[in-house]
């Protein structure tokens, strides 16, 4: 049982925590071990820089473009640097196509491997006991949780990112959308279709 | 290590839950935490397959309703301790007793941007050759080890395709235990679901995992 509110018994849970990391992070920075403008500076990239509007627009470039889509197949990472993406946790990238027959979801039952230059960090859910030990063996159950009924004729894949390999996934582009701009079709791809608990 | 932290496939979690619109981090004392991490982290006291293995290595009763962040800060806490760049007194008192070893550097604000943007390459450029093809029948390896690996226990012991071939990269097993990146092919491996969990499981799905030279055996 999850509680999102900040009351009493949930800030008091993490009052202790709150304490120790300021002790470690002051300890730390008196040592000269750690620059304080530095957790800053990381704290800022990965609150404002790096997010799933990254992936958005690699997918819609795929959508618009089929020689862009080849260029993700051959060599995913540089095609995907093409859009100036890159780096920690994405450095070795593969690019997973949804099909009519096919449907790809990513996990990583081990930790919570994710591809941060696309999709930046990962939602509380992708990084729980529920998600990492059930979908890979109950994907189909869990999609449903989310939403998603898929027919038994379709094969559903689950990527278990065991290695620093990074998976994103390609989802089909959504019926009625000719004559989009690239930046419209970019508008309605969704976090979980990049990762595989979602189809548009 | 055959830890809790290895569960996939695990029962009892109950369903997956979901925040709409969930913050990045939804304490300071998280981002801080993510921070301290990387920034310690570039040090150079430890690599990433270490780090991960600090994580792993929390008690398993501990490990399990701890939160995410709080794994982090419990592996943080033991890769400065075991590293010495820390001492228990000191984390305990949280006042520093001695002087930082020399030599070491705290990582600059201005050079966050270059390290979040380049990462690290894991592929190595060794001219090692691939044991296996390309739609080779492979046997997932029935290996134990008390240390870090990336073979999971639902994998071992069944038999899978190799769909591609990733090219020769560092082997966390070796590397998070100081052995070196001891580079070696990695490849995709491809589980039918039927494999690995038996008839019951959906006739056309299928688990693919990356899987190192070392954890394969030919079919």
């Amino acid at each position: 049982m999850s509680d999102h509110d900040h009351d009493h018994d949930e800030s008091s849970r993490f009052s202790d925590v709150e304490l120790r990391v300021k002790a470690l992070a002051s300890l730390l920075v008196e040592k000269g071990l750690v620059n304080p403008e530095t957790l800053d500076k990381l704290i800022d990239t990965f609150e404002t820089r790096l997010g799933p509007r990254n992936g958005a627009r690699v997918v819609a470039r795929a959508w618009v473009d089929p020689a862009y889509r080849q260029r993700l197949r051959e060599d995913a990472s540089a095609a995907i640097a093409e859009l100036g993406y890159s780096g920690m946790q994405g450095e070795h990238m593969v690019v997973v196509e949804n099909t009519p027959q096919v449907h790809n979801v990513v996990v990583c039952t081990l930790c919570s491997c994710y591809p941060w230059p696309v999709l930046g960090l990962p939602p509380v859910w992708y990084k729980s006991n529920a998600y990492r030990s059930r979908v890979v063996i109950d994907p189909r159950g869990v999609l449903e949780e989310f939403g998603l009924e898929l027919s038994r004729d379709i094969e559903v894949k689950v990527w278990d990112s065991t290695s620093e390999v990074r998976y994103l996934v390609l989802p089909e582009r959504p019926a009625g959308t000719q004559g989009m701009s690239e930046e419209e079709l970019a508008a309605l791809v969704t976090r979980d279709s990049m990762i595989g608990t979602a189809k548009l | 290590m055959n830890g809790v932290h290895d569960m996939g496939g695990m029962h009892g979690f109950g369903p997956v839950e979901r925040e709409e619109h969930e913050p990045v981090f939804h304490y300071r004392w998280e981002a801080r935490t993510f921070a301290l991490r990387q920034a310690c982290g570039a040090l150079g006291k430890w690599n990433i397959d270490m780090a991960r293995h600090a994580n792993e290595r929390m008690p398993p009763e501990r490990y399990l309703p701890a939160t995410y962040y709080e794994r982090w800060l419990s592996g943080l806490q033991r890769l400065l301790l075991e590293s010495g760049l820390l001492t228990p007194s000191e984390v305990a008192s949280g006042e520093s007793e001695r002087p930082a070893p020399t030599g070491l550097v705290a990582f600059p604000p201005e050079k966050v941007d270059a390290a979040v943007l380049t990462g690290r390459n894991y592929r190595v450029d060794a001219p090692v050759p691939a044991g296996f093809a390309v739609g080779a029948q492979v046997i997932a390896r029935n290996i134990n080890p008390a240390g870090a690996t990336r073979l999971p226990r639902y994998v071992r012991g069944k038999h899978g395709i190799v769909d591609r071939d990733h090219g020769v990269f560092v082997f966390p097993d070796a590397n998070a235990a100081g052995l070196g990146p001891k580079p070696q092919h990695l490849y995709s491996v491809r589980f039918a679901a039927r494999e690995l969990w038996g008839a019951d499981a959906a006739p056309k799905d299928c688990v693919c995992l990356d899987l190192w030279e070392d954890y394969l055996d030919p079919a």
